[in-house]
């Protein structure tokens, strides 16, 4: 038995520390620790409810849309209102362009890169991944950073800026948009296809998305030789390490839904226990307190929920809480919305494999395609000249729940306000359900299960398996804890 | 391959630590574009020993270099800090440990900025605390060297890096990618001066100017033809809490992700460059009025004079503008005398 704490941990956002046991060559037990504390529920406190919308945003940098998204459905909750066709096709595609450039960031910047490593040396495919994907030199990142801030320029037109943009509210947009404005759209989304069709895939994305099984997959990329295209060599690469075995999760998974339109998402809503699934009531949420650095135990319901640092609590390693569904973990993410809404491949690979390193890239790969198909419909549905935002004004008492999906999975904001302040503000991001530390029972987080079994080799001080799992959940350290 | 082939001057180095912020100043500068991020480094002939998102180096490896760099056996030309600096609770730093090391990043943050030639503060949170510090600021961040608008911070206001400078406050939340390049060319060019500063130690080259330089809304404000409600493509600072005309940089003439603004997007600035700008004692989308005038007038105006010249141009608002301010969709398009539009 031996004791190993991995860390700084890069190519995540924010800060996270991992430690683990290890015998016989595996990880037997795994303690993961976000190691920082901000305090965004206690900002909060005592502000006017819409200037949530200029903190909450700040959350996080890689999905403060998604922040902005759950802060603006809570207060919309609380003031009962539904924005306008347009403001709901605009606020979508504000935050499809986010959560498309999280997953194409995080497979070309964070993710890939670990392949380049010194251990993989020997391998026929190390030459090739490494100078495509080799951190800040590979030659992918000259393609993919001036292809991302292309993309990005739909952010210019429809929310100004990005990061952190004021453009969501309550009642839809600020940002109308001009008849010829769409144009610049579709010509920016049309450019942005083009990279992903020659450059990602090596294929349309019609194909990619009416791929209906592991099987199909593998005579897809069984025709092609795998560098004709950056998903062909994780695909090989994934082939060759069998990380379809790597990094396997607990079964459970949790989906809010995304990308609502008049009430009905596009990606659908749910639960799903071991094979089955079942209805999302947010009443079941829950967090646990016992493992992180707060006052007091829990579990307490996030409406009602507290923030109360306490940096020498004995039993705690974490400043992230643990939510719980009716008491049970749940993994969240693009492969738990594309399990939950059905796609045939995920489900396949899920019922093959479970959820595994494999299966998550795959779902996030499959999830670009898929997104980007939906918002060259939603912007041929744009209305110039039409409203794009409801003007109704704010209560002085009331309660709100946002539910939204970010790039990393589920974001609940629940809040409520009193005397025109806000008076409890609760925040459960999608990195605090996959990192959360053990409940007051002693179960495990997702990741923390994941990590048992995966190989350590001799001498290895930063296990690079270790490094693939926590990676393959893309994690966002700055929210799990805000 | 070198992309300054003429220069064989060895490279800057540069090392990047996250504290207590969003990670977003990273995310803005990833979206520099002629030239990508990357490139832009090459060019200035910027060696980046280590960044937390960007890096291939985990783990062992970076605390190793750390080590090296803070106990000066390795030099360190450029630290970089994005996010406030934790300093709670009670002054320890626990807030935030570094990963891997056991001790506080706080601690961390120091020893390499006694090191480096030059510190600079990307984002509002590392420069004076920022969005971290608002309210009760429960994890007491500061910045580098204010807090709030009170010199100290961590270093200390008299703080002066290696090079002689204090630190070089790249403010904005996020940051500008272009605030940053520049500015970072400018250093590993060994051109960069106190005098390239402003008096919050802020980059001159985007803080000369106010973010109502080229504002598209310029003809509102000069008729004070103002928005009533988000959205209204009026003036802003009447009614809606616009702060450009006191607000220091130069958003509306270099645009954000290709073509836009906060303007452009149809919300106020609120300032985000300013120390403080976490906390304006109001609403942020309400300008706070006394007797009807608004109390953050435009920098450099006398009161008198803004209150004589509203009343005279508002008289004088044309009938487009005057429309225009309290619609959502700019619809009545400038006419001519001599053809009326059929
Ligand atoms: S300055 Fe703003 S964008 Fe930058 S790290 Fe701080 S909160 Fe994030
Ligand atoms: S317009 Fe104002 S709030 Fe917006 S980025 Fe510029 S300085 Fe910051």
């Amino acid at each position: 038995m031996s004791r190993l704490v991995v860390g700084p941990f890069n190519r995540v956002e924010g800060d996270l520390e991992v430690r683990i046991e290890c015998g016989d060559g595996t990880v037997t037990s795994a303690e993961v620790v976000s190691p920082l504390y901000r305090g965004f529920e206690r900002i909060l406190l005592n502000k006017p409810p819409l200037d949530a919308l200029v903190y909450a945003p700040r959350i996080c940098g890689i999905c403060s849309v998604s922040q902005s998204v759950a802060a603006a459905h809570a207060l919309a909750d609380a003031m009962d209102i539904t924005p306008p066709r347009n403001g709901s096709l605009a606020v979508n595609l504000v935050h499809a362009v986010e959560n498309i450039a999280d997953h194409l960031t995080h497979f070309y910047l964070f993710f890939m890169p670990d392949f380049a490593r010194p251990v993989y040396q020997s391998e026929p495919w190390f030459e090739d991944i490494s100078s495509r994907f080799t951190a800040m030199k590979g030659t992918a990142v000259e393609t993919v950073l001036p292809a991302r801030a292309q993309f990005l320029h739909i952010m210019g037109i429809l929310a100004g800026k990005w990061p952190h943009t004021l453009s969501i509210q309550p009642g839809g947009s600020t940002r109308t948009v001009a008849a010829a404005e769409t144009a610049r759209l579709k010509a920016v989304l049309v450019a942005f296809r083009r990279f992903l069709e020659r450059t990602l895939f090596g294929a349309p994305l019609k194909q990619i998305v009416s791929l209906e099984s592991g099987e199909a997959l593998k005579a897809w990329f069984a025709n092609k030789a795998p560098n004709t295209s950056d998903f062909g060599r994780f695909l090989h690469v994934s082939e060759s390490l069998d990380l379809s075995a790597l990094g396997r999760s607990s079964g459970n998974y949790l989906s809010y839904g995304a990308y609502q339109m008049a009430g009905t998402p596009l990606f659908a809503q749910g639960v799903w226990r071991n094979g089955d699934p079942t209805d999302f009531s947010p009443h079941s949420v829950a967090e646990d307190l016992t493992s992180s650095w707060y006052k007091p135990d829990g579990p307490e319901a996030p409406a009602a929920g507290t923030t109360d640092p306490d940096a020498d609590k004995e039993s705690a390693y974490s400043w992230c809480k643990a939510p719980r569904l009716d008491g049970e973990i749940m993994e969240t993410g693009a492969l738990a919305r594309q399990l939950i809404d059905g796609h045939p491949l995920i489900r396949d690979l899920v019922a093959r494999h479970g959820g595994s390193v494999h299966t998550r890239v795959v779902a996030r790969l499959l999830e670009i395609a898929r997104t980007v198909l939906a918002m060259e419909d939603w912007i041929s549905q744009l209305e110039p000249g039409g409203a794009f935002i409801d003007h109704t004004a704010m209560p002085d008492q009331a309660e709100g729940i946002g539910l939204t999906e970010a790039a990393r999975g589920s974001l609940g904001h629940w809040l409520s306000i009193k005397n025109g302040k806000i008076a409890n503000y609760q925040i459960i991001a999608p990195t605090t359900w996959n990192f959360s530390p053990r409940d007051r029972i002693g179960t495990p987080g997702p990741l923390e299960q994941a990590l048992v079994g995966a190989p350590v080799r001799e001498g290895e001080t930063d296990p690079v398996a270790v490094q693939h799992i926590v990676r393959s959940f893309d994690p966002c350290m700055v929210c799990t804890v805000h | 391959m070198s992309l300054r082939p003429n220069d064989s001057k060895a490279p800057l180095s540069l090392f990047w630590l996250q504290s207590g912020g969003c990670g977003g100043c990273s995310q803005s500068a990833l979206g520099a574009e002629n030239p990508d991020l990357m490139t832009s480094m090459e060019a200035a002939n910027i060696d980046v020993l280590w960044h937390p998102s960007f890096s291939q180096a985990s783990g062992r490896e970076v605390v190793s270099l750390m080590e090296d760099l803070a106990g000066g056996g390795k030099p360190l030309d450029i630290l970089c800090l994005e996010g406030s600096v934790m300093s709670g609770p009670n002054g320890t730093g626990r807030f935030h440990m570094m990963p891997g090391t056991g001790k506080p990043m706080m601690e961390w943050i120091r020893q390499l900025a006694e090191k480096a030639r030059y510190v600079v503060a990307v984002g509002s949170c590392a420069a004076y605390g920022g969005i971290t510090a608002a309210g009760e600021n429960p994890g007491d961040a500061v910045g580098l060297s204010y807090e709030g608008r009170k010199p100290g911070g961590l270093l200390g206001g008299d703080f002066r890096s290696a090079a002689g400078l204090p630190v070089i406050n790249i403010s904005g939340c996020p940051i500008h990618p272009g605030w940053l390049c520049e500015t970072l060319h400018q250093i590993a060019a060994n051109t960069y001066s106190a005098t390239d500063l402003d008096e919050w130690t802020r980059p001159l080259s985007y803080t000369m100017h106010l973010v109502h330089h080229g504002c598209a809304r310029n003809e509102f404000y000069e008729y004070k033809a103002s928005a009533e409600r988000l959205c209204d493509q009026g003036c802003m600072m009447e009614n809606l809490g616009c702060k450009g005309t006191q607000a220091r940089a130069d958003c509306n003439i270099r645009a954000w992700n290709g073509s836009g603004s906060c303007l452009d997007g149809n919300y106020p600035c609120i300032n985000c460059t300013a120390p403080e700008f976490e906390e304006p004692g109001h609403d942020f989308l309400e300008t706070p009025k006394v007797a009807g005038i608004p109390i953050g007038l435009p920098t450099d105006m006398p009161k008198a004079w803004f209150v004589a010249l509203a009343s005279l141009s508002k008289a004088a608002t044309p009938v487009r503008l005057k429309h225009n301010a309290t619609a959502d969709h700019l619809s009545v398009p400038p006419s001519d005398k001599r053809k009326p539009r059929s």
